[in-house]
Formats: C-alpha cells, sequence, structure tokens
C-alpha cells in the first residue's frame, strides 16, 4: 500500500480555520495529516489533547523519530522545524527560523515533497508572511498535489497570495471547497 | 535534481545525498551516515546554495580542493544555540539534580555537543550560583572544532545576551546575568573567572570513545540530528560515561523512551527529560 500525507499549513488567521475543518470532521480520516501552524512556544498549548478528546481519531504533537502513522493527526511541535525521513519517521531540527518562523511551513513541505511525491497534498491557509510557497512548489514539482485558501477568503491572505504568485498552487479553494476536498478523504 | 523556478534553490534528492555520504565516507574517512537524512539533505543543499554550486561541482570540490572536507563538514551540523535555552529546564536543574551534585567532594560535567558554548557557561553561572562552581569541571565537546573556537573565546553579541538575561530570570537566579561578562561596544565577554574550571575540546558522539566519569552529561538538541541506530550508540556511551547515581539530561524533545537500557534509568523530571543512571 503506498503512504499518503496531507499538510496543512496556516499562520496568523489560519490557524482558527484548520481547527474548525479539524473539529468538524465526522469520521477519521484514514491518511495522516500534518498540521503546521506558528504558535508561540511560550502558549504552547494543549491544543492537541483537546482535539483529541473531541475526534474519533488520535491528534498529538509530532516527536522526534516517530514513525508516521495512518490516522493520526500530528502538530508541529513550536520550537521546532517538522522534517520528514525518507522511512516515514519525524526529526526535529532547531536550526535557524525560515521565513521568521521555527516550524516552518516551508521547511516541513519541502521535506514531505520528495517522500511522498504524487501521494502528498497540501493546503496553504492566510497567513502574515511568506512561509509556505516555496515548500507547496516542491511538492508541486514533484508531483503532489497543491491547494491554497483563497485570498479574498483569507483574514490574512499575504501567504496564499505568495503561493500564488509563484504558482505553487494547482487550486485556489474557498473555505468551504477545502472542507469538502478533505471530508472526501475521509 | 529539483530547481525552483522563481529562486536559485536547488535541492539534491535522497539518492544524491547518500552519493555524497559515500565520497565523505570512502575519500576522506568521516561517517555522516547516522545523521538524519532530511536535515542532511537541507543542510548540503544551503551549502551548495551558499557556493553556488552545482551537485557536479560539490562533489569535485569534495573530491579534489583540500580543506573543501573540513569546510562542508562544519556547515554540515546545525549550532543553533542560546544561553537559558528552556529556562525551566535549568531551573529543574537546580532543583533535582544540584542537591546531589552538592554531595560530592569533585564534580564532573559533560556538556556533548556544546556548540559555541552557551549552555556551558549556563551551567557555569548555575554552579557559581549554588557556590558549587569551585570543586565542578566542566567539560564541553563537539565535532566542529570552529564553534569550539567560539567556546573559548566567550565572546557573544550584546543583543543576544540581553536577550538571554531574559531567560536567566526565569530561572529564578541570585544574581543578574550582567555579573559575567564584560560589555564593550556589542560584545560581551565571559569573564575569566567563570572560564578557570571549563576545558572545550573536540570529541565526536559518533566516533569516539567515553574519556572520563561525569556526575552529570548534558546533551540537548544533539540526538535529535542522529537515526536511532545512532542514538542508541551515544546513549550507550553516556551510560558508560556516567558514574552511579549519574545525571543525564537531554533535550525538550529528546527522551529515552525508545532506549533499550531505559530501565537503567530513573525519571527525576519527566517534562525536562532528566535521567539518573541507577541500574
Ligand atoms: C543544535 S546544537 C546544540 C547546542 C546546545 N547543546 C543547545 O542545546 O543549545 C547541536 C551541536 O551538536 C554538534 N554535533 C553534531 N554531531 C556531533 C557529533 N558527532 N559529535 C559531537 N557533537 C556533534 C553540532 O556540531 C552542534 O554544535
Amino acid at each position: 500500500m503506498e503512504r499518503k500525507i496531507l499538510l496543512l499549513g496556516g499562520s496568523a488567521g489560519g490557524f482558527s480555520v484548520i481547527l474548525n475543518i479539524i473539529k468538524a470532521l465526522e469520521r477519521p480520516i484514514q491518511r495522516p495529516i500534518i498540521v503546521i501552524v506558528h504558535r508561540n512556544p511560550k502558549y504552547a498549548s494543549s491544543i492537541e489533547d483537546t482535539l483529541s478528546k473531541a475526534l474519533l481519531q488520535k491528534v498529538k504533537t509530532a516527536d522526534d523519530k516517530e514513525t508516521i502513522e495512518d490516522g493520526t493527526i500530528y502538530f508541529a511541535p513550536a520550537g521546532y522545524h517538522l522534517l520528514i525521513e525518507p522511512d516515514y519517521s519525524f526529526s526535529l531540527d532547531i536550526s535557524e527560523p525560515v521565513q521568521y518562523s521555527r516550524p516552518s511551513i516551508d521547511v516541513t513541505f519541502e521535506s514531505a515533497a520528495e517522500v511522498y511525491k504524487e501521494n502528498c497534498a497540501a493546503i496553504l491557509f492566510s497567513g502574515a508572511n511568506h512561509d509556505g510557497a516555496q515548500g507547496l512548489l516542491m511538492i508541486k514539482k514533484y508531483g503532489g498535489k497543491t491547494y491554497v485558501q483563497d485570498p479574498l477568503d483569507a483574514e490574512v491572505p499575504i501567504m496564499p497570495q505568495s503561493a500564488i504568485d509563484l504558482n505553487a498552487q494547482d487550486k485556489i479553494l474557498s473555505i468551504a471547497e477545502i472542507k469538502d476536498y478533505i471530508i472526501q478523504l475521509t | 535534481m529539483v530547481e525552483l523556478s522563481t529562486k536559485v534553490a536547488v535541492m539534491i534528492t535522497f539518492e544524491e545525498l547518500e552519493g555524497i555520504i559515500d565520497v565523505v565516507k570512502n575519500l576522506h574517512g568521516y561517517d555522516v551516515s547516522g545523521y538524519t537524512r532530511s536535515s542532511l539533505k537541507r543542510r548540503v543543499t544551503r551549502i551548495m546554495e551558499l557556493n553556488k554550486l552545482d551537485l557536479v561541482e560539490l562533489k569535485s570540490k569534495l573530491i579534489n580542493q583540500p580543506g573543501f572536507i573540513t569546510y562542508f563538514l562544519q556547515e554540515i551540523t546545525v549550532n543553533v544555540t542560546e544561553m537559558f535555552r528552556d529556562p525551566e529546564f535549568y531551573k529543574a536543574v537546580k532543583t533535582d539534580v544540584f542537591p546531589y551534585l552538592a554531595t560530592y567532594p569533585h564534580i564532573k560535567l559533560w556538556s556533548a555537543g556544546c556548540s559555541t558554548g552557551e549552555e556551558v557557561y549556563s551551567l557555569a553561572i548555575l554552579l557559581k550560583e549554588a557556590g558549587l562552581y569551585q570543586r565542578a569541571f566542566i567539560y564541553g565537546t563537539d565535532i566542529n572544532t570552529k564553534v569550539l573556537e567560539k567556546a573559548k573565546r566567550g565572546i557573544y553579541s550584546l543583543i543576544k545576551v540581553k536577550e538571554y538575561s531574559e531567560n536567566f530570570i526565569k530561572t529564578d537566579p541570585k544574581s543578574s546575568l550582567s555579573e559575567y561578562y564584560t560589555a564593550m561596544y556589542n560584545a560581551a565577554t565571559i569573564n575569566n573567572s567563570l572560564k578557570q574550571n571549563i576545558l572545550f575540546t573536540q570529541h565526536s558522539l559518533v566516533s569516539d570513545q567515553a574519556f572520563n566519569e561525569f556526575q552529570m552529561i548534558t546533551c540537548r538538541n544533539v540526538l535529535i540530528y542522529f537515526d536511532t541506530n545512532l542514538q542508541e550508540k551515544v546513549l550507550d556511551l553516556f551510560y558508560d560515561s556516567l558514574c552511579h547515581l549519574g545525571f543525564l539530561c537531554l533535550g525538550s524533545k529528546e527522551s529515552l523512551v525508545n532506549y533499550k537500557n531505559a530501565g537503567k534509568f530513573k525519571v527525576v523530571n519527566k517534562k525536562h527529560n532528566i535521567y539518573q543512571k541507577i541500574g
């Protein structure tokens, strides 16, 4: 069986949208989901626990060298970049922030691109910087599917717009379309 | 190689990376095969970007240009560090570890993968505050000689040190960080009195053996760059290098959960990954 992955990246205005989408899931999603959001390490919250209780599937912070399992939603830990190894496990990295961000969406997207190739799907949400655009482009180059939240829909359009400027997306989706897309993965 | 149209950014493939790992090993005798591929890939790509090299040029430099291998090895390690990174961890060291250390007439500490020395000086300051510094000796080791030179000099940017003092305050200190350095222009130089009982020296966790017996070992944010086999090997080395009841302190995302000899350690502080050798 081929391993698949769904990556969700967002920053200002994107975090809440991603959370709402996840919370609205009525059935567990088969393929693993990785969420990369910029959050302050100081408030590195227990959102994973809260979601895990509310949902029918496992939600957790990604651990170093943990094997990526189906049916699980992983969050990138605050303060570290989240990388994906060719053997489908995570590695953490504390190198310099990228686009002022650690975790950086670019870093995880770029690292997933070659591992999952055409089995990688990624969505870039609202945000106030340029993180994620290069990574999305890399996923596209490796044959993965790339989507951005419609900048018109986004609280802060800078992030999805910078991906569109690179033509990194296969499709621009409204929030409703993103929900539909994710639900058809369940 | 996958080229991104907009920037000159390139990203080598995992297969190409294996080729480079082979060259480094077969030609130069350095084994980096235990490092995580995803991080190596980023670091090698970064070297190529910085030097505007394509894969062929990189390989040719590795093979033909004397000294390039040294530069290469220095650049593939990630050296990002801070003083009092994770202040809560240092607080835990003070409360959970220092009372034990205080019972020894001589205290030997080892910071493995100390990078540019900030972690070592942080420990030294805590030891000073606790009145333990005079009987303590700290070895700071790293594979990268370039960062060790910086560690020895103990000169840091004043702006950064000002940030570190905010970390320091969170450790509930008795003193102010400014008591331990001298500021001049934009630089903060660590005081000589703090350097006395410290030795920075090269040691590779991949290829070197145990060199002393310690009451406390810190190895933080180093294991994340190693695959599980190398992690296991390095943890064995730490086990062998600790005295009975000695302490092992790992980074905030590193633990012994997957270590085969975890049972020989007691968890002293779960949140901050502080362990004590009991078996
Ligand atoms: C991210 S820094 C960690 C610095 C510090 N311990 C901290 O937590 O802030 C990782 C360090 O591990 C060192 N390192 C990598 N491989 C090593 C090896 N094989 N032996 C010793 N040190 C190594 C790197 O050179 C780098 O300085």
